[in-house]
């Protein structure tokens, strides 16, 4: 329990999915301009990693390990992804269409989403560690420790750019740094802000 | 040799039409391979491949695909092309494939697949997909390699392993910056590349 707990508080901080490896990065840029669509999104991802990393972990653990397929991972865990974001859309679509129409094209893109195969990935890699280790995933708990702090800290960081955007709007910034660049760069000092839970040990 | 409109399938990804600093697509993996040169090439080639081969199999499949599943059976296709990739890299290459670590398997998630295979692939000829397919993967590359170019240089003082900046600069007082092997840093450095970039190119904006 005290490693769960552990592995959920560091992947929200110093492991976060944006400013630690960058993943997800072509949504959260794109979708970053309100604070209300980034919100519906990063909760559409927090959902969706929720679902698909700890049904990708049993895959791999009780299907591809003991049968020795793991070169066959890739296409696996990517198919569950598309088949659980299809899932999400038409939920979407049905309970909440103002929601639908505002994410628009980057809906059915949480399926490519780099976030959510990432953290698949991440797994994949971290059952291998020492279950001692800080990082390690041993068990089914850990794997959903490990998909919501993911999923909450990409929430966390798309919703704080999307903050910043509405604010920097009314700013002089040089012409062609306006839009992308400057984002790019505000993200880069929010990367570095966050780097001071890199240090931290729980 | 090559008509107009197939050189500019080729070659317009790689400065006016760049797939990472004007389309905005594959900024994860372009941004987490580039604490070194080498990582980063290796990486560009990869992606380079894949996109050029899965852009002519889409392209010659794009007629029978049904239009609601088209998602995963690109999908499919790509996570076939990155397995044999990996497995490549694997086999030849264990300790590049092992600084790549996930970011081999992102490739599958890399929006430039997704992106040229439907923008392009699903409505073009093979031929003129397969050079979209080379264009973007250069201009991916290119990128990749001169953010790369300056984290190593500046960050680490060598360029593909070899160090480059002179022992008597060390001595001399010189320090590579710490900084430059953050990943703050390659946000920074692509956020002044689209700023240097759209400079250049604004007459055409």
């Amino acid at each position: 329990m005290e490693h769960a707990i552990s592995l959920f508080v560091r992947s929200i901080f110093a492991d976060n999915m944006i400013f630690a490896f960058f993943l997800g990065m072509c949504s959260y840029l794109a979708v970053s301009k309100t604070v209300k669509t980034s919100a519906g999104l990063g909760v559409a991802v927090t959902f969706v990693l929720l679902i698909t990393l700890p049904v990708n972990y049993l895959l791999q653990v009780y299907v591809l390990n003991p049968l020795g397929l793991g070169y066959l991972s890739f296409i696996l865990f990517i198919a569950v992804i598309a088949a659980i974001v299809q899932l999400v859309e038409m939920i979407v679509e049905k309970y909440s269409p103002s929601l639908y129409a505002s994410l628009g094209i980057f809906l059915p893109l949480i399926a490519v989403n780099c976030a959510i195969m990432g953290g698949s990935l991440f797994m994949q890699q971290r059952i291998l560690l020492d279950p001692e280790n800080v990082k390690a995933i041993a068990g089914i708990g850990d794997a959903f420790a490990y998909a919501l702090g993911s999923g909450i800290g990409w929430f966390m960081a798309i919703v704080c750019l999307a903050g910043i955007r509405e604010k920097m709007e009314y700013n002089d910034v040089p012409k062609p740094l306006q839009g992308l660049g400057i984002t790019f760069i505000t993200v880069g000092l929010m990367a570095m802000a966050f780097m001071c839970f890199s240090g931290l040990n729980i | 040799m090559l008509s107009q409109k197939t050189k500019e399938t080729l070659l317009g990804p790689l400065n006016v039409n760049n797939p990472v600093v004007v389309q905005v697509l594959g900024i994860c993996s372009a941004l987490a391979v580039t604490v070194q040169l080498k990582p980063a090439l290796v990486m560009g080639i990869a992606v380079t491949i894949i996109v050029a081969l899965s852009n002519v199999i889409i392209s010659l499949l794009r007629n029978t695909i049904p239009m609601r599943i088209r998602i995963i059976v690109q999908l499919v296709v790509v996570a076939a092309l990155v397995t044999l990739v990996s497995e490549v890299l694997k086999a030849f290459a264990y300790d590049v494939a092992m600084q790549l670590s996930v970011y081999i398997g992102l490739i599958i998630t890399n929006c430039i697949l997704m992106g040229r295979l439907e923008a392009f692939a699903m409505t073009n000829k093979p031929w003129d997909s397969l050079l979209d397919g080379l264009g973007n993967g250069f201009g991916y590359a290119i990128i990749l390699i001169i953010v790369a170019f300056f984290r190593e240089l500046l960050g680490s003082g060598s360029l593909l392993g070899y160090q480059v900046i002179p022992d008597s600069w060390y001595a001399a007082g010189y320090e590579n910056c710490g900084m430059m092997m953050m990943p703050a840093m390659a946000l920074i450095l692509v956020g002044c590349i689209i700023w240097a970039h759209r400079s250049l190119n604004k007459e055409e904006k």
